[in-house]
C-alpha cells in the first residue's frame, strides 16, 4: 500500500481521525454531556476537512485587497461558506441537545441514558 | 415563464414564514393559520402538478440571479410535484384528525409552538423534495430533524423526552455521515448542484479515477439517510417516539418524516450519482440485506408487542424495510415499487395511528391489548378504519398495500440472486403482518360486555368530527391508491424518466 499520499494529506487524515473520535463518542458514550461533546468534535472535524479542501497554498482569503481581482490570488470561497452554514446548524442542534439534557436531568437526576431507560421501564409509564 | 412555475418556491416560503408568524400568535390563531397555510400549499402543489403533467417535462427554477454552476436551484418534475401534493394532503389529514388530542395533551401556552413545528416540517419536506442542491438538502434535513424532535417532545412525559433524545442522537449520527458524504462528493467533483455533480461523476466513472472516494461517498450518504429513516437495526428510538407522542405527531412522523429522507435518497441515486454507478457500486446490496432483515425483525417485534400504538410503530420498521429492499433490487421496477410503497405506507400508517387513537379513546385511554376487546363495537368508525388499514398492510386486494406487494414481487422476479431472498422475505413478512394485524382486528370484534366498566364508552362518529372526516378521507385515499393504481404507477414511471 502506498502511504506517500497519506503523508502528503496528513491534515485531512487528522480531520478524519477526529471525525471518527467524535462519531464513536456520540454513539458509545453513556453520559449525555459527553455525547454532545462528541457531536461537536465530529462537526468541527468536518469543518476542518472542508476548510482544508478549499485552501490553496500561498493564496489569501477571498476579500479584495489592494484592487487585486484576479482569481489566482484567492482561495476557493465556497467551502468557507459551507463551514459557516454548518456552524449555524451545529450550534442549533447542540442547543437543542443541551436543553433536552436539562429536561432529562431535572426529571431523572442522572445523565446516563441507559439508567433513564431502566427507570422508565420500572415506572411502567 | 408562467406564474405557475413560481408556486413551488412560494409554497416553501409561505410555510417557512407562517412558522415564524405563529411564534407571536396564540394557540387558536396559530392553528387557523396552519390550516390555511396547509390548504394553500396543497392547492398550489396541485396546480404545479397539473402544470407539469400538462407540459410533460420538468423545469429548473433559479433561486436568485445566478445561473447554473454558481446559483441555487429548485427543480420540478411530475414526481416532485406529485410527492409534494401527496405529502401536503396527508399532513393536513393527520393534523386535522388529531385536533382533539392536541387540545387535550399540549399545554395551552405551548400550542402555538406545535404549529410552528408543523409549518417548519412541511417547509423542510417541500424543500427536500424540490431542491436541486445537495448542501441545501443537508440544511433542510437538519431542519426536518429538529422540527420532528419538537413534534415528539411536545407532549411532556418522561418517555417522550427520552425518545426525543434517542431520536436526536441517531439522527445526528446519520446527518454527520450524510454531510461527510456530501463533502467527499464536492471535493471529487467540485460542484454542489445535482445536475453538475452528475456530469462530473459520469466522467470520473468512465475514467476510473477516484473509485474509492466515490464509493465511500455513496456508502456514507446511503447509510446516513438509512439511519435517519429508521432502517433496521437503527430503529431503537422509533417505538417510544411513535408510541407515546400525541397522535398527529406519531402519524406525521411515521408517514412523512422518514419518507422525506427516502425521497432524498432516491434523488441522490438518480440525479446525483446516476443509477448505473449505483448498480456498479454494490452499496445497494447492503441496503437490500438490511431491508430484508428489517421486514422480518420489525414484524416479529410487532407480534411480541402488547401495546397497540407500539405495535403499529414496529410495523413501520417492517415497512421501511420493504422500501429499502426495493432500493436494493437496483432496478427501475424496484425503485418504482419503493416509491409506490412510500405513498401506500403514508396513507395506511396515518390511518392506522388515527384509528388506533379512536379505539383507545373508547377503551379508557388504555393502549393495552386486552382492554381493547370489543372496541370495534364501541367506536364503529375507528374499528372499520383500523380494519381497512390492517387489511391494506397485509396486502388485501383492492387496497393500496396489495399493489405495492405486487409491484415488489414483480420487480424481484428475474433479478439474479436477489430473487429468492426477496420473494421469501415478502411471503414471510406478509404472513407475520397478517398474524399481528388480524390478531388485533379479531380482538376488536370479540364481543365483551364492558357497559359497567369506567371509561369504556361508545363513541359515535359525530363526537370527534374532524377525526372521523380525516379517517374517511384516508380510507378513500387507500382505495384510490389500490383501485386506481395504473395511472399512478404510470406517473411514477414518467417522473423517474424526468429524473435522468
Amino acid at each position: 500500500m502506498d502511504l506517500s499520499n497519506l503523508m502528503h494529506n496528513y491534515p485531512e487524515a487528522v480531520s478524519m481521525i477526529l471525525f471518527a473520535i467524535g462519531f464513536s463518542n456520540l454513539l458509545l458514550q453513556k453520559n449525555l454531556i459527553k455525547k454532545i461533546i462528541g457531536l461537536n468534535i465530529m462537526d468541527t472535524a468536518m469543518y476542518l476537512f472542508l476548510a482544508l479542501k478549499g485552501y490553496i497554498v500561498g493564496r489569501s482569503a477571498p476579500i479584495v485587497t489592494d484592487g487585486v481581482q484576479s482569481v489566482e490570488a484567492y482561495i476557493n470561497p465556497i467551502p468557507a461558506g459551507l463551514v459557516l452554514t454548518g456552524i449555524v446548524v451545529s450550534v442549533s442542534v447542540s442547543a437543542l441537545m443541551l436543553s433536552l439534557t436539562i429536561r432529562l436531568y431535572r426529571r431523572f437526576h442522572t445523565l446516563n441514558l441507559d439508567e433513564i431507560s431502566t427507570m422508565l421501564k420500572k415506572e411502567g409509564l | 415563464m408562467q406564474f405557475v412555475q413560481n408556486l413551488p418556491f412560494i409554497s416553501i416560503i409561505v410555510s417557512l414564514f407562517s412558522g415564524s408568524l405563529s411564534s407571536i400568535m396564540g394557540g387558536k390563531k396559530a392553528k387557523r393559520l396552519n390550516l390555511a397555510m396547509m390548504s394553500l400549499v396543497a392547492a398550489m402543489s396541485l396546480m404545479v402538478f397539473l402544470f407539469v403533467l400538462g407540459t410533460g417535462e420538468s423545469y429548473v427554477y433559479m433561486m436568485g440571479h445566478f445561473p447554473a454552476p454558481w446559483g441555487n436551484e429548485i427543480r420540478i418534475g411530475v414526481l416532485e410535484a406529485g410527492m409534494a401534493l401527496f405529502f401536503c394532503v396527508v399532513m393536513l389529514l393527520c393534523v386535522i384528525g388529531g385536533y382533539q388530542e392536541q387540545a387535550a395533551e399540549i399545554e395551552d401556552e405551548k400550542k402555538n409552538l406545535y404549529y410552528i413545528m408543523i409549518n417548519l416540517l412541511l417547509c423542510s419536506l417541500l424543500a427536500l423534495i424540490y431542491t436541486n442542491d445537495l448542501f441545501t438538502a443537508y440544511v433542510f434535513v437538519e431542519i426536518n430533524t429538529i422540527s420532528a424532535c419538537g413534534l415528539i417532545m411536545i407532549k411532556q412525559n418522561g418517555r417522550t423526552i427520552e425518545a426525543a433524545t434517542r431520536y436526536m442522537i441517531m439522527s445526528l449520527l446519520g446527518s454527520g455521515m450524510l454531510l461527510l458524504g456530501i463533502c467527499y462528493l464536492y471535493d471529487v467533483t467540485g460542484h454542489l448542484l445535482m445536475s453538475n455533480i452528475k456530469e462530473q461523476v459520469e466522467i470520473i466513472h468512465r475514467t476510473g479515477q477516484y473509485r474509492v472516494p466515490l464509493l465511500v461517498a455513496v456508502g456514507l450518504m446511503s447509510v446516513g439517510l438509512a439511519i435517519k429513516s429508521a432502517l433496521f437495526p437503527f430503529h431503537a428510538w422509533l417505538p417510544d417516539a411513535y408510541g407515546y407522542s400525541t397522535v398527529s405527531s406519531a402519524a406525521i412522523l411515521s408517514s412523512l418524516v422518514s419518507k422525506g429522507y427516502i425521497f432524498l435518497l432516491i434523488k441522490i441515486f438518480y440525479r446525483v450519482i446516476g443509477f448505473d454507478v449505483i448498480q456498479d457500486s454494490k452499496v445497494v446490496n447492503i441496503l437490500f440485506i438490511f431491508g430484508i432483515l428489517g421486514m422480518i425483525m420489525g414484524s416479529i417485534s410487532a407480534i411480541r408487542e402488547n401495546n397497540i400504538r407500539r405495535m403499529v410503530a414496529y410495523s413501520s420498521v417492517a415497512q421501511i424495510g420493504y422500501i429499502y429492499m426495493g432500493f436494493g433490487l437496483a432496478t427501475e421496477a424496484g425503485i418504482m415499487a419503493s416509491i409506490f410503497h412510500v405513498l401506500s405506507h403514508a396513507a395506511t400508517k396515518s390511518l392506522l395511528f388515527l384509528s388506533a387513537s379512536g379505539i383507545t379513546d373508547s377503551s379508557n385511554d388504555s393502549t393495552d391489548f386486552f382492554d381493547l376487546t370489543g372496541a370495534g363495537y364501541r367506536n364503529k368508525l375507528a374499528g372499520i378504519a383500523f380494519t381497512v388499514g390492517s387489511l391494506s398492510m397485509v396486502g388485501f386486494p383492492a387496497l393500496s398495500g396489495f399493489i405495492s406487494k405486487l409491484l415488489f414481487a414483480q420487480a424481484a422476479i428475474g433479478d439474479g440472486w436477489k430473487m429468492f431472498p426477496a420473494l421469501i422475505a415478502l411471503a414471510v413478512s406478509t404472513v407475520l403482518n397478517a398474524v399481528y394485524f388480524m390478531k388485533t382486528v379479531i380482538r376488536l370484534y370479540t364481543p365483551e360486555r364492558t357497559a359497567g366498566r369506567e371509561g369504556f364508552r361508545e363513541i359515535h362518529m359525530t363526537e370527534n368530527r374532524t377525526k372521523s372526516a380525516a379517517m374517511l378521507c384516508l380510507v378513500a385515499l387507500n382505495l384510490i391508491l389500490g383501485l386506481g393504481s395504473a395511472p399512478i404507477v404510470r406517473m411514477i414511471e414518467q417522473g423517474l424518466g424526468m429524473f435522468a
